[in-house]
């Protein structure tokens, strides 16, 4: 069996609230000087590095708020690279596989777990470069499929569902002004004309009360 | 193959328009039902949990798996087509009660012009003047002979709107561009929010005349004639791409299958995949399934109904060869022939205040009529369309990043983020939905080269855009720049839209029609009026494959008023006299 890889996030940027909202399962533990180690399911922990730090270039931690790094962003990346998703269970994948125009989207062979090792392989030291530099790398493969998934999945990772592994502590959520899925706006719907409605977010299973499961994990 | 004990009625596909046609025969007669779904049970218990944005409106969890089915494009006859590897411009549902499930109930119905489109398109305009391409037909059924079943499939689902023509009368702050209905709507309108407000003052004040979108998300609680009881909707957003865990949105698991149930002339079988039409001498003897385990089955019927939706309808027919196949260089043939979509193009509003984007219902919306059909439309324009501001309940993951053009140089980093930041929950939308006239050539039939999980070809469609809808496109964003400025406003970047070429990489709706059209002659449609086919007469084909050309509006209310239409000439004529209908 392949050796177990971790990746290690000063637990300042989590907030310690990782361990409340991830599932049942004890994901992380405490390291002595309060970080958390973080078991992965897909990524070697060189690359988890590199994922951190290209998706906190997409959604940096700055003074408008937290970032990628925060809300677990790779977290939900490794699981769905682990699951159906990143072994293209949502795509039709028989070939011929030929080269289309525009119009018809992704034709390639690649599953996205492939697109990301094949990307990764590219930023090689990306984690030890200042910001600046790490953006003027970003940029240079800005039009490639790999940077565009990066984008998309940093964005999902930062505001989905917390069962998902992302958006630590409803960190996304608090951000954006969102109150998570709550079952009724019957009374709130034709009020509030031009007025935030915002509340404390809860994450689905705090709604119905019980675990609930990802997709991924199914 | 396994022989199954005949039944007298066997349905493929448990939809929408499957299990409403499974309804009427199961109760009014004492024939044996079968329903054959492809897809797994569904219950509204499930859909509670099933209320997360990512797995259900990104990663599209109650869709067709695109890994064992999709279709193939091409823009021309020149040239081969790839398959549509992942879900873009339209979504196939499955599992019971198909796209119904997670449908977003916006129930209009379409107009008398639509209905005798190639007659009236001649007479305004001469035929001579009309696009040589041109494929419009009449649809054998005028709107004066449906009317009565579109008042009955806005029952049975309880469409909640505002009438704007009751009987010839015109009615203020209802649609006072549409046909005379015979009665008010089983409900009243939805509440109106911030975003629709602004719309409605709008729109007013250039001269145009709002109404209410008509919804099937229920404004109310509601009783509807077979005695099914819903409850009214909260608003809870997570509608579109979801099933509703109070029922409130008319799905065929809450509205159909309760009367259903206690029938026991009735079976619903899912996890069967309907392969083949069996047929000998101009008549269906049964079809072909592989059920969930892999094993095949022959299910005999006397008579078979396909509604398996537009694609698979066409398909199952193709695979069949139950039909004579369309060819678009001599214009012969039927089966594949007049293949719709929608012309769908919006514009991004951005407003100063937040407008709670996240609440809201699929079908609540405020729309204007003057354009729908035809209108005051610009040079060259066959038809319009609607225009309207939806308020279907946003996502934080589909919201974010929604910033109005020139506002950051990048769509990642900093900047990005904090313009992003600074524009949540400030986009709304006005959307175009127009009339997709057909052309002859686009169509469908099988690809030669791809196939689904079984090995079967997929189906190819042949689609490209023409003048008409860059038109069409053209002129919808001018009206919808002025509907922007005069609710205050800033215009933003487009969404869906035509562009340059048909593009499967983007989402512009889940309305494709045609393939298997209605018509008055056999020569000119595979399905006479009553959805019967031309030379299978005990062959019955359902929803939205039937229509000779797309209309304006969301098309589900038709398919359902044309079902009941359906229904009653096979149940009152077919049973008494089997044999072609007259
Ligand atoms: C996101 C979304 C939003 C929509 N919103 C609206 C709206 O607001 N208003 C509107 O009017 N319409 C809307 N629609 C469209 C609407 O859902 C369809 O028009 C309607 O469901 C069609 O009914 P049907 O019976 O033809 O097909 P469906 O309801 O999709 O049922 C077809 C069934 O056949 C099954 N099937 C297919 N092939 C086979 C086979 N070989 N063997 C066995 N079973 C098979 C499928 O699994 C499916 O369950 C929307 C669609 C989507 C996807
Ligand atoms: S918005 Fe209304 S109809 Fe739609 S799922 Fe929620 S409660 Fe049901």
């Amino acid at each position: 069996m392949k050796r177990r890889e971790f990746i290690t996030i000063p637990a300042a940027s989590l907030g310690g609230l990782l361990l409340f909202t991830l599932d049942r399962k004890p994901l992380r533990a405490q390291t002595r000087d309060g970080s958390v180690r973080v078991p992965l399911k897909f990524f070697t922990e060189a690359e988890a590095r590199i994922v951190t730090a290209a998706a906190e270039r997409i959604l940096p931690g700055d003074e408008s708020g937290p970032g990628a790094t925060e809300a677990g962003v790779i977290i939900y990346i490794d699981r769905q690279l682990a699951g159906p998703y990143g072994r293209d269970k949502n795509r039709y994948t028989k070939g011929p596989f030929v080269e289309s125009v525009p119009e018809h989207g992704y034709q390639g062979r690649a599953t996205p777990r492939e697109i990301y090792r094949e990307g990764l392989r590219g930023l090689g030291d990306f984690p030890a470069l200042a910001p600046a530099l790490q953006n003027e790398k970003l940029r240079a493969i800005e039009k490639t499929p790999f940077f565009a998934l990066l984008r998309t999945h940093t964005i999902e990772g930062f505001l989905c569902d917390p069962m998902h592994g992302g958006n630590a502590g409803l960190i996304g959520w608090q951000l954006v002004g969102y109150p998570g899925p709550l079952m009724s706006y019957r009374d709130e719907i034709d009020k509030n004309p031009g007025l935030p409605w915002r509340r404390k977010p809860v994450s689905l299973s705090q709604v119905l009360g019980r675990p609930v499961k990802g997709w991924e994990e199914e | 193959m396994k022989q199954l004990k005949p039944v007298d009625v066997v349905i493929a596909g448990g939809g929408w328009t499957g299990l409403l046609m499974a309804k009427e025969i199961a109760t009014r007669t004492s024939l044996t039902v079968a329903v054959l779904e492809r897809g797994p049970a569904r219950k509204m218990a499930d859909y509670a949990a099933g209320m997360d944005e990512l797995d259900y409106n990104v990663r599209l969890r109650l869709m067709q798996n695109i890994t064992e089915e999709t279709v193939t494009h091409r823009h021309s006859v020149r040239g081969d087509a790839v398959p549509v590897r992942q879900y873009g411009s339209f979504q196939p549902g499955t599992g019971v009660g198909g796209a119904g499930e997670h449908w977003g109930g916006v129930s209009y119905r379409y107009e008398p012009d639509h209905f005798t489109l190639a007659t009236h398109l001649r007479e305004k305009h001469g035929a001579a003047r009309l696009p040589e391409n041109l494929a419009v037909q009449d649809w054998g059924v005028t709107y004066d002979e449906l009317e009565s079943d579109y008042w009955r499939a806005e029952q049975l689902i309880g469409v909640g709107g505002k009438a704007g023509n009751l009987r010839g009368k015109i009615v203020e702050g209802g649609n006072i561009f549409e046909a005379p209905r015979s009665h008010e709507y089983p409900n009243p309108p939805h509440k109106s929010n911030y975003l629709m407000t602004a719309f409605h003052k709008g729109a007013i004040d250039l001269g145009y005349h709002p109404y209410p979108v008509p919804a099937a998300t229920l404004t109310r609680t509601y009783r509807n004639p077979d005695g099914v009881t819903r409850a009214g909707c909260v608003y809870c957003g997570f509608c579109n791409r979801y099933g509703c865990m109070i029922g409130a949105k008319a799905q065929p698991s809450n509205t159909l299958l309760p009367v259903l149930a206690s029938r026991k002339n009735f079976e619903l079988r899912p996890g069967c995949w309907v392969r083949r039409v069996i047929h000998r001498g101009g008549k269906a003897e049964g079809v072909s399934y592989t059920d969930a385990a892999g094993e095949e089955f022959l299910q005999p019927a006397s008579i078979v109904v396909l509604s398996s939706w537009t694609l698979n309808n066409a398909r199952l027919l193709l695979l069949s060869g139950a039909g004579e196949r369309y060819d678009p260089a001599t214009g012969k043939g039927t089966l594949g022939k007049n293949l719709t979509h929608q012309v769908c193009a919006g514009l991004q509003m951005f407003f100063d205040k937040p407008l709670n984007s996240f609440m809201g219902a699929g079908g609540m919306g405020e729309a204007i009529g003057d354009f729908e059909g035809e209108g005051k439309l610009d040079a060259g324009m066959l038809r319009g369309g609607g225009f309207r501001t939806q308020s279907s309940g946003d996502g934080p993951i589909a919201s974010f990043g929604r910033i109005p053009p020139g506002e950051a140089k990048a769509n990642w980093g900093a900047e990005w983020k904090k313009s992003s930041l600074r524009w949540y929950d400030r986009m709304g939308s006005v959307m175009f939905e127009g009339d997709h006239l057909a052309y002859r050539h686009n169509y469908m039939d099988l690809d030669p080269t791809y196939t689904d999980k079984f090995g079967d070809p997929l189906l190819r469609m042949t689609l490209d855009w023409t003048d008409h809808e860059r038109l069409q496109e053209r002129f919808a964003m001018r009206i919808q720049m002025g509907l922007a400025k005069a609710m205050g406003a800033r215009p933003g970047g487009m969404l869906r839209g035509v562009g340059k070429r048909y593009s499967v990489t983007y989402y512009q709706s889940s309305h494709v029609q045609g393939g298997v059209i209605m018509g008055a002659s056999p020569e000119t449609s595979v399905v006479n009026p009553w959805l019967q086919h031309w030379r299978v007469p005990n062959l019955w084909v359902l929803g939205g494959s039937t229509f000779p050309q797309s209309g304006w509006g969301n098309p589900t209310l038709s398919a359902l008023a044309l079902t009941c239409r359906a229904a009653d000439a096979l149940i009152n004529r077919y049973l008494k006299r089997p044999g072609g209908l007259a």
